[in-house]
């Protein structure tokens, strides 16, 4: 009884992985180049991403600004104050910039998808697909996913940009730095290729991690009000690990 | 061209109305044959067999729990039997592949339970959605089919209003429009009355009599209302305990002599059906 068990625990999330691998390729396989297709992908790119836009530059700008204090007070202990933009940039474009937009992605637009496509479930609306000879994957799953793969990436950049933006105005603004060297340094220090490039790299793979365990626990989700609620806290905290392990995985490649 | 694809998409329809090629006219549209269905150790249906002729509103009938549901999802091909066949437009619906029966769902309108409306669709796209998605039929004939829909239904004037905007009767007769705008073959009627007060049981009830008629469709109607039904159907199947516990007119079953169906017609308490669930396995005892 007890090995059926240690059995169960250990093959359940290699089935549930292989589940979700599967999904993936049904929602690949449904990817055609029609209209409608790309106008219902736009439509959940305003909803998913637009809509997470405030959030993210709101905390895009204090991570910027916190960043900057930190790092004034660090450095200006090596009398290397004004290296401070270079430390800011390195360290959001690589890491700090694609993981905590994914993260708050997670958060904000992540549960909303779990909660709504578990809601469809529970309420038969999937089955009525189903029974209209609609593909289900194809219609609700696919234009979310696509859109969150799109929306993260794009998001990030606004993320970096106000997080710059926020260290401009603590940096040069309240501590008085030099603007010249801070915008020099950041220039110089920062490469195109290695820094902004890993970052995109980053974000399109978090934005895709994300976006499928978003919509593959609102699909499995059991219809009903306590399975939606379990689906939903089970897309953050998975979503979330996730992208902080293949955050290791990548920038250990990258670098 | 597009036109040319819809039209062509309306005369398969009623090319397979018509049945050429498929068994004869007086052939029952649904034959099921000794269907069993188990769900883990527990047997929801055993050994059911059962005709549903052309053009009938047929009842199936049971106490809650009793595989009504279950008969309809096996007909719709949501779920595989565990043992004998179903049998719809003489094509076996187990042995189809997923891409047949998507197309064989084309064929069929299902109004479930509480509508199952989209509810980030307004009205008017509720229903044009499988027509969008089954024809390429250009916008304009498109409006004219969902608003004749939803005149048959007594909707019109509701086209722009979203689901949570409609009273539980509306959003019933919407979902009756949406599964109807296709022309099925059958109609798979999944608890259509519950939760609606007596008007709008009355408005659904002959708008289910007047859209099976006029589209010379066969319905199915899952149901545990015995005094709405009997004013509705032709014929009634009534299970119980995973068997056709009785079959035939509401009048004949109304007057039938069979405990079993006495108590579930007339709903006494005491009878042969059980009131306390029968779990799978051995036998619970206060005992043990």
């Amino acid at each position: 009884m007890s090995s059926v068990i240690k059995q169960q625990n250990f093959t359940g999330p290699i089935q549930e992985a292989g589940r979700c691998l599967l999904f993936l390729l049904r929602m690949i396989a449904g990817l055609r180049p029609k209209l409608e297709q790309l106008l219902s992908i736009m439509q959940q790119t305003y909803l998913i991403g637009a809509r997470s836009l405030v959030i993210i530059m709101i905390c895009g700008f204090f991570v910027g600004m916190v960043l900057s204090l930190q790092a004034i007070n660090a450095l200006e202990q090596f009398g290397a104050s004004d290296q401070v933009s270079l430390l800011v940039g390195k360290s959001l474009f690589r890491e700090l910039g694609p993981v905590l937009t994914a993260l708050l992605f997670a958060g904000r637009a992540g549960t909303s998808i779990t909660a709504e496509i578990g809601l469809m479930r529970a309420t038969s609306q999937i089955d009525a697909m189903e029974l209209m000879a609609i593909d289900p994957i194809q219609r609700v799953a696919l234009p979310r996913f696509m859109a969150g793969l799109i929306s993260v990436p794009l998001l990030t950049a606004m993320f970096n940009a106000l997080a710059i933006l926020g260290s401009v105005v603590f940096a040069i603004g309240v501590m008085g730095l030099d603007a010249g060297i801070f915008w020099s340094k950041l220039q110089t220090g920062v490469y195109f290729g290695k820094d902004f490039l890993g970052g995109v790299y980053k974000s399109i793979l978090f934005g895709g991690i994300v976006s499928l365990v978003a919509v593959f626990f609102g699909y499995t989700a059991k219809p009903t009000g306590a399975g939606v609620g379990t689906a939903t806290t089970n897309t953050v905290v998975l979503s979330s690990v996730l992208v902080l392990i293949f955050d290791f995985i990548m920038t250990s490649f990258l670098s | 061209m597009r036109k040319r694809s819809g039209e062509k998409i309306l005369n398969t329809q009623k090319q397979a109305r018509q049945n050429p090629g498929g068994p004869e006219p007086a052939a029952p549209i649904i034959r099921i044959r000794d269907l069993v269905f188990r769900r883990g150790n527990k047997t929801i249906l055993d050994g059911i067999s059962l005709d549903i002729q052309r053009g009938s509103i047929v009842a199936l009938m049971g106490p809650s729990g009793a595989g009504k549901t279950t008969l309809l999802q096996l007909i719709s091909g949501q779920l595989q039997p565990d043992e004998g066949s179903v049998e719809v437009n003489g094509r076996q619906v187990s042995a189809m592949s997923d891409r047949e029966l998507f197309r064989f769902r084309r064929h069929i309108g299902v109004l479930l339970q509480n509508g199952a409306l989209f509810t980030d669709l307004t009205v008017y796209e509720n229903i044009a959605t499988p027509v969008r998605e089954h024809t390429d039929l250009p916008e304009p004939l498109i409006r004219r089919l969902v608003m004749t829909k939803l005149n048959t239904v007594g909707l019109g004037g509701t086209e722009e209003l979203m689901p949570y905007e409609l009273s539980g009767g509306m959003a019933r007769r919407v979902a009756l429009a949406r599964a109807v705008v296709l022309d099925p073959l059958i109609m798979l009627y999944d608890e259509p009355m519950t939760g609606l007060d007596p008007i709008a049981v009355s408005t659904v009830r002959t708008l289910m009599r007047e859209t099976n008629d006029a589209l010379g469709l066969t319905s199915l109607v899952v149901t545990h209302n015995v005094v709405q039904m009997s004013k509705l159907v032709d014929y009634c199947y009534i299970i119980a305990s995973a068997k056709i516990a009785g079959e035939g007119s509401p009048e004949e079953l109304a007057h039938s002599p069979d405990p079993g169906i006495d108590q579930f017609v007339n709903g006494k308490v005491d009878g042969p059906i059980a009131f306390h669930y029968v779990p799978a396995g051995p036998a619970w005892s206060l005992l043990n």
